[in-house]
């Protein structure tokens, strides 16, 4: 049997997934009150088209894409607008957001209408159809999806990449759903191939997650030019960058995009997500979320609308062990720590994490000892403990020599560290001081 | 023993050349320099601080000796320095008006609500990044001292509550604080401006005054006090303009309800100055 593709560098964590791997994903009950942030998505935020005291149905649109790169809101649930004002959101700030109060009479019917056929969408009607969706990529960053299929002109894209590694300890939300709802991930992944007019799609999927491919195959099966790829299990090879280069061995050039090397990549929940729009109808108005770690009382797989409460999310679980220390958004090696657990689930939420002293405990710090773990770990060749010397001195122009924007912010360098120093932390704080810096200057 | 001569020979030969070489440069591409601007820099305080707006102390002589700029640009100098500078030149010293870096945020310890505690790489911009730092306010001062850290004059530090202390007297008005902040708290005004809004927070009432005690609630009461058209109320925050409206009072700030807009003669936050002059901490709480 020939060694399974990857990519080179990265590192191994632990997986801590046998805790929801096997749980089937359960629907959370609705809630009382839903907070819908404009600002849930990359881009600009949306612009809001109701009015508080507004009745709202479930599906309906409550805020419009504000430009090109922006995308749809829609209402989770059927109520009425109480407010829009600003409200906590998980990146740590207060920022205007849709409050909705649920209505306990209605039935919460999910929108429906008929099946929309892709096929018989011209060029940037399908490109505008995502967007009505209201997708984005749902591994986290939440980049609009509709912006990846509208292709410059003469651009061919040859591969469709579908994400299904899920390389984070702990989550399972994607793994899930390539278990229970493979057909849906093949019906997007075909939409999606047909459209850009690819010659190949792939489903990369790691290989911890032997039902995840089985499914998945059954699901392909005798589908022409795709293929599920099992890929060694390792971290971070849910970056598009590191997903392409296991696949293909394809280096995607610095500060290009995938689309320069003829590839698209998408999640798979952004491919039940397609499939659900030109289906069934459904916006993105719901996501999976794993409920896990430490100071969970129950971990789940769960069914959530977007715009619910953490708080409510987590009580649903059995509330928070009184060990809880962190609860973070996201994986444990890319998520954002929760400052509230007033803010919502987002359309990127792809878990809640609870971790008690014993995780969130950080290293203590010691001097760099030049031993290179960083160097070998880092999935995008850089020097991270150059960069976080020069990061700390301040010094953040020398970075760019050092390819400090070509950082995915993985974490694997600071898992890495022997001595304990924020390595991308450091680095992160050195790139928002630049685009800051780059801002000012394209003010001037 | 020839071998040796001949590279000997060699070197000086070549040492000759380009000693020729150097002096006929010097003596037919000489560039003449006023040598005015040289005693000028010396006169300067050497700092390379950028408060002048010049990328350094030679820059700021060329533009002093050149007459572009009065030596009192030079916020850095003592005034007996801008004199002695002055008398070299035989110009005037110029009127300058004295400005201070200023704190808009009069949140801290205690006032401003916390909602969970940020660990790790102890900075501002940092913390910024990891959740706002967790403080319930996304516009308040985190307190991490990024700013005392980027003052090169020693001008700063802070205080009990963990708010940034300006030292009107070491303020030279570089702006290396204004740059540090990564929330954007902090202004450059000048010293005579009495009146400062201590809140970024654009919140109005009750949602202003959960986040913080100390927050502007926007209720108005000192754009209603101050002499009219000095102060404006824009997006929930006075703005105070000198040039629109009467003469500033401290009666504008006697009815604020929250402190949020102070008149200020000479430090900011002197409330919170710890009894003893030993109570000063510098950063790294």
């Amino acid at each position: 049997m020939s060694p399974l593709a990857t990519f080179r560098h990265g590192i191994h964590p632990r997986e801590h997934k046998e805790a929801t791997a096997h749980l089937p994903i359960e629907r959370m009950p609705f809630v009382e009150r839903y907070l819908l942030p404009l600002s849930q998505h990359t881009g600009a935020p949306a612009r809001p088209v109701v009015a508080p005291g507004d009745r709202v149905e479930r599906g309906q649109v409550i805020a419009e894409p504000a430009g090109f790169i922006s995308t749809t809101l829609h209402a989770p649930v059927s109520g009425r607008v109480v407010a829009i004002a600003p409200r906590p959101h998980p990146a740590g700030k207060l920022q205007p957001a849709i409050e909705i109060e649920a209505d306990r009479l209605s039935a919460q019917r999910p929108p429906s209408g008929p099946a929309l056929d892709p096929a018989t969408l011209e060029g940037d009607r399908f490109v505008a159809e995502l967007q009505r969706a209201g997708l984005v990529g749902m591994g986290g960053a939440a980049f609009p999806t509709h912006v990846k299929y509208q292709l410059p002109a003469g651009r061919r894209v040859e591969r469709l990449l579908v994400n299904g590694c899920e390389c984070e300890p702990f989550l399972t939300s994607d793994h899930r759903l390539m278990v229970e709802r493979p057909e849906d991930v093949v019906r997007g992944a075909t939409i999606a191939a047909a459209r850009l007019g690819v010659v190949e799609t792939v489903l990369g999927v790691e290989a911890n997650k032997p039902d995840a491919i089985a499914a998945l195959e059954r699901a392909v099966d005798g589908r022409p030019a795709m293929r599920v790829v099992p890929l060694a299990v390792k971290y971070p090879q849910g970056a598009e960058k590191m997903l392409i280069q296991a696949v293909y061995g394809l280096e995607v050039p610095s500060g290009r995009l995938p689309l320069d090397v003829g590839i698209v990549v998408n999640n798979v929940a952004t491919m039940t997500a397609i499939a659900d729009w030109f289906d069934r109808r459904h916006p993105l108005i719901e996501r999976v979320v794993t409920v896990a770690g430490p100071g969970v009382a129950r971990p789940a797989n769960l069914l959530v609308p977007v715009g619910t409460p953490v708080r409510a999310v987590l009580e649903h679980c059995g509330g928070l062990d009184a060990e809880t220390r962190e609860v973070v958004m996201g994986g444990p090696m890319m998520g954002m720590p929760l400052a509230s657990l007033d803010v919502p689930v987002l359309k990127g939420t792809s878990g809640l994490l609870a971790f008690t002293e014993a995780e969130a405990r950080l290293p203590a710090e010691y001097t760099c000892i030049k031993c290179g773990r960083c160097v070998e770990a880092c999935p995008q060749f850089l020097n991270p403990s150059r960069l976080a010397r020069l990061a700390r001195g301040g010094r953040f122009e020398e970075m760019v020599g050092y390819h400090a924007l070509d950082c995915v912010e993985c974490g694997s360098c600071s898992f890495a560290c022997p001595s304990g120093i924020p390595v991308v932390q450091l680095i992160r704080v050195a790139k928002a001081e630049l685009r800051k810096a780059a801002a000012g200057a394209a003010k001037r | 023993m020839s071998s040796m001569l001949v590279a000997a020979g060699v070197m000086g030969g070549l040492g000759l050349f380009f000693g020729s070489l150097l002096a006929l440069a010097n003596r037919f591409l000489k560039v003449e320099e006023d040598p005015r601007i040289d005693a000028v820099e010396k006169l300067l305080p050497g700092s390379n601080c950028g408060a002048c707006g010049q990328p350094g102390c030679r820059a700021f002589a060329e533009q002093v000796v050149g007459g572009a700029e009065p030596p009192s640009r030079c916020t850095v100098s003592s005034p007996g320095g801008l004199e002695a500078i002055a008398d070299f030149l035989g110009v005037a010293v110029g009127a300058a008006e004295k400005r201070v870096a200023r704190i808009h945020c009069g949140g801290g310890l205690g006032r401003a609500s916390q909602l969970a505690s940020y660990e790790g790489f102890e900075s501002c911009g940092a913390a910024h990044l990891v959740g706002g730092g967790g403080l319930e306010c996304s516009w308040g001062c985190l307190g991490l001292a990024d700013c005392v850290r980027a003052c090169t004059f020693d001008a700063m530090w802070m205080n009990a509550s963990r708010l940034p202390v300006v030292d009107v007297d070491k303020c030279t008005a570089c702006g290396d604080c204004v740059e540090a902040c990564p929330r954007d708290l902090i202004d450059l005004m000048p010293l005579a401006h009495r009146l400062i809004v201590q809140c970024r927070a654009p919140l109005a009432a009750e949602a202003a005054r959960r986040i913080c005690s100390a927050a502007c609630d926007a209720c108005a009461r000192c754009a209603a006090d101050a002499a009219p058209g000095l102060i404006q109320m824009v997006g929930n925050l006075p703005v105070v303009d000198y040039a629109a409206g009467g003469p500033a009072a401290p009666e504008a700030t006697f009815r604020c309800p929250t402190g949020a807009i102070r008149w200020v003669v000479g430090e900011q936050f002197t409330e919170d100055r710890p009894a003893a002059a030993a109570g000063r901490f510098h950063g790294h709480a």
